[in-house]
């Protein structure tokens, strides 16, 4: 059992900048939960108190049914990997990963035991002499997580820790993740400000903004049912459509209900329409292709349509030319409807 | 045009070096000198037969040893005694949110615009009243602290990244253990320099001992070099600046040494 929950937590700076009021989130036992958001959104801090970093300013933080707010880090029975790893400069691979098991006075054989192991895991064993400095960027990556591996703690948090990799490697370690959560079984937080990251990894995805909580559900369900229009815009890429009911009325020949203020529509639901061809029962509008960028099996084109500009993706069809006109539809099951609030609207 | 402004700057470099290097030649070249010789006029740059003996005179006349060991046991103390204190107070500085740091940080500085001309009288009425002039303590007490040390070690404490020590604490190390492994690791140019220049200091200091000492028991070796110009034979020069090369030695050995950490301290303090 290794339950993260925090009770009304409300962080605050020197006294004036609130940067989390009144929070209330439960982390399960074993999950695999990304804080994602927009940069300054209060994410990091979450983390950093639940690493015992930031001491709270009001409010409870349990782990596993106690409360910790009282509780140093060293005895929280977390490992924490940081967003520029922090390994230790004057220590060598060996140090930088035993020194938390020194601490906590494990014996030297059982230290030299889980080393060797942890090592091997991560693809280290040939290594263990050597200075951060003289690692690349993903070796450095890999010391983090071996250090954070070897305390076998209950809880692991990481605080971007993939950010200063180039893209391949950070699709690589992306995998990785997931295999060593799977494997461990214990609770992963992890913080992100990238949707990607977010959606490909998690179990549970907790959006916030301006320490708010968003949505906090699994990535599925975020993403195929936006709580409302913030995490509407900010999950999916190239970000949902939307327009206010009135701008689109004349183009509608679906029913929608009465408090619909904003409808929404992700590029890959809007199709292009064959001539002739009238749908019913939707979003229908003509307009002239702006932009088209390849993506390799997608292709995704910015169109001008009366009401404003609507991206679109296409998959594996026949290019549109830019300048060319086009008809799109975007069936009624497709729209998303958030009120005047930019609450959804559930029907 | 780049010739003339590498000429300047040669130029330059050769005055700077004549400032600093000729009154270290004169010293050296004094030092193997006769009394004679360091009388003429005009002065002779080098000695027509180097006195190697000097150096053995002075070591005769005065009691070297005596002053060598007071030397050394203040001097030693005195920068044990700083990276004591220094350390602890320049972590705390730079670590720890307290009430009053602005202010305590502020007032330690200060004591660095204090001249010592203006303390050693009230210092000097101090120790005479708890009976500890002639003592070794005088010498050293005094310099336990270093409002220069806290002040340059806590901006080196300063450039050491917060993950770093967070990753400790989260590590569960206690502080002393992040001040041994991972603070004072990456502060070592500082620290070196630190332990130099208190090292010079201390190893030169003639006023201190001037003041705070009245007989030969704890006096260090300026002070004895000194007492050779009671002489009644006139001020021996050349024994002086014999007693005075022999002062020098230990501290052109260290810096020879240190010399490396020293100007990485001052030139670049970035640890990646």
């Amino acid at each position: 059992m290794s339950e993260i929950v925090l009770k009304d937590v409300t962080k605050t700076y020197d006294k004036r900048n609130t940067v989390i009021q009144n929070l209330d989130l439960r982390i399960e036992d074993g999950s695999f939960t990304v804080l994602v958001g927009p940069s300054g959104c209060g994410k990091s801090t979450i983390l950093r108190m639940i690493a015992g970093l930031e001491p709270l300013t009001a409010g409870e933080m349990l782990i596993d049914g106690k409360v910790v707010n009282e509780v140093k880090p060293g005895d929280r029975d977390i490992a924490m990997v940081f967003q520029n790893y922090a390994l230790y400069p004057t220590m060598t691979v060996k140090g930088n990963i035993e020194f938390g098991l020194i601490n906590n006075k494990i014996p030297k054989k059982e230290r030299e035991h889980r080393i060797t192991e942890i090592c091997e895991t991560v693809g280290l064993a040939e290594y263990l002499d050597r200075k951060p400095a003289q690692l690349s960027g993903g070796q450095r990556q890999r010391v983090a997580l071996a250090r954070a591996m070897v305390k076998n703690p209950k809880v692991f948090l990481m605080d971007e820790p993939l950010s200063n990799l180039d893209a391949k490697l950070r699709g690589q370690m992306r995998s990785e993740l997931i295999d060593l959560h799977r494997k461990l079984s214990a609770t992963f937080v992890y913080v992100t400000h990238d949707q990607t990251e977010a959606m490909s990894m998690a179990t549970n995805v907790v959006l916030l903004d301006r320490g708010v909580i968003q949505q906090a559900d699994t990535p599925f369900e975020v993403y195929q049912k936006p709580a409302n229009v913030f995490t509407a815009q900010f999950i999916g890429s190239p970000t949902m459509n939307l327009f206010c009911r009135k701008d689109v009325a004349p183009y509608l020949t679906a029913q929608l209900p009465e408090k619909v203020h904003k409808i929404g529509f992700r590029p890959s639901r809007a199709l292009p329409v064959a001539d002739g061809e009238q749908p019913q029962n939707s979003l229908t509008v003509s307009g002239k292709v702006l932009t088209r960028e390849l993506m390799g099996s997608e292709i995704i084109y910015r169109l001008l349509s009366p009401f404003g500009i609507i991206t679109f993706k296409t998959f594996n069809e026949e290019e549109l030319a830019p300048d060319s006109s086009v008809t799109l539809s975007i069936d009624r099951h497709s729209m998303h409807l958030f009120d005047s609030d930019g609450q959804r609207v559930e029907e | 045009m780049k010739i003339f402004s590498n000429i300047g700057k040669t130029i330059c470099n050769l005055i700077l070096l004549l400032v600093f290097f000729f009154p270290f030649y004169w010293m050296l070249s004094t030092a193997f000198k006769t009394l004679g010789e360091t009388m003429t006029f005009p002065p002779a740059l080098f000695p027509a037969n180097p006195q190697w003996e000097n150096f053995l005179h002075v070591i005769e006349v005065i009691p070297f040893g005596h002053y060598l060991i007071n030397s050394c046991i203040t001097t030693i103390a005195v920068v044990v005694l700083q990276m004591f204190t220094t350390i602890p107070a320049a972590y705390a500085f730079s670590q720890y949110d307290f009430k009053g740091k602005p202010l305590l940080f502020g007032l330690t500085l200060i004591t660095m615009m204090i001249p010592a001309q203006l303390v050693f009288m009230p210092l000097f009425i101090l120790f005479s009243q708890f009976n500890m002039i002639n003592t070794y303590a005088s010498l050293i007490l005094p310099f336990a602290g270093s409002a220069f040390g806290i002040f340059l070690l806590r901006q080196r404490f300063n450039q050491v990244p917060k993950e770093l020590l967070e990753a400790a604490r989260l590590d569960k190390a206690s502080e002393l253990k992040i001040i041994w492994k991972i603070f004072l690791p990456l502060s070592r140019p500082v620290l070196v320099t630190l332990a130099l220049l208190t090292f010079i200091g201390k190893w030169n200091d003639y006023f201190w001992p001037l003041v705070l000492t009245t007989n030969d028991t704890v006096r260090t070796l300026p002070m004895g070099i000194v007492t050779m110009t009671n002489a009644e034979s006139g001020t021996p020069y050349h024994l002086l600046m014999a007693g005075n090369v022999l002062i020098s030695i230990p501290i052109i050995v260290i810096y020879l040494f240190a010399h490396k950490h020293i100007i990485k301290a001052f030139t670049y303090m970035g640890d990646k």
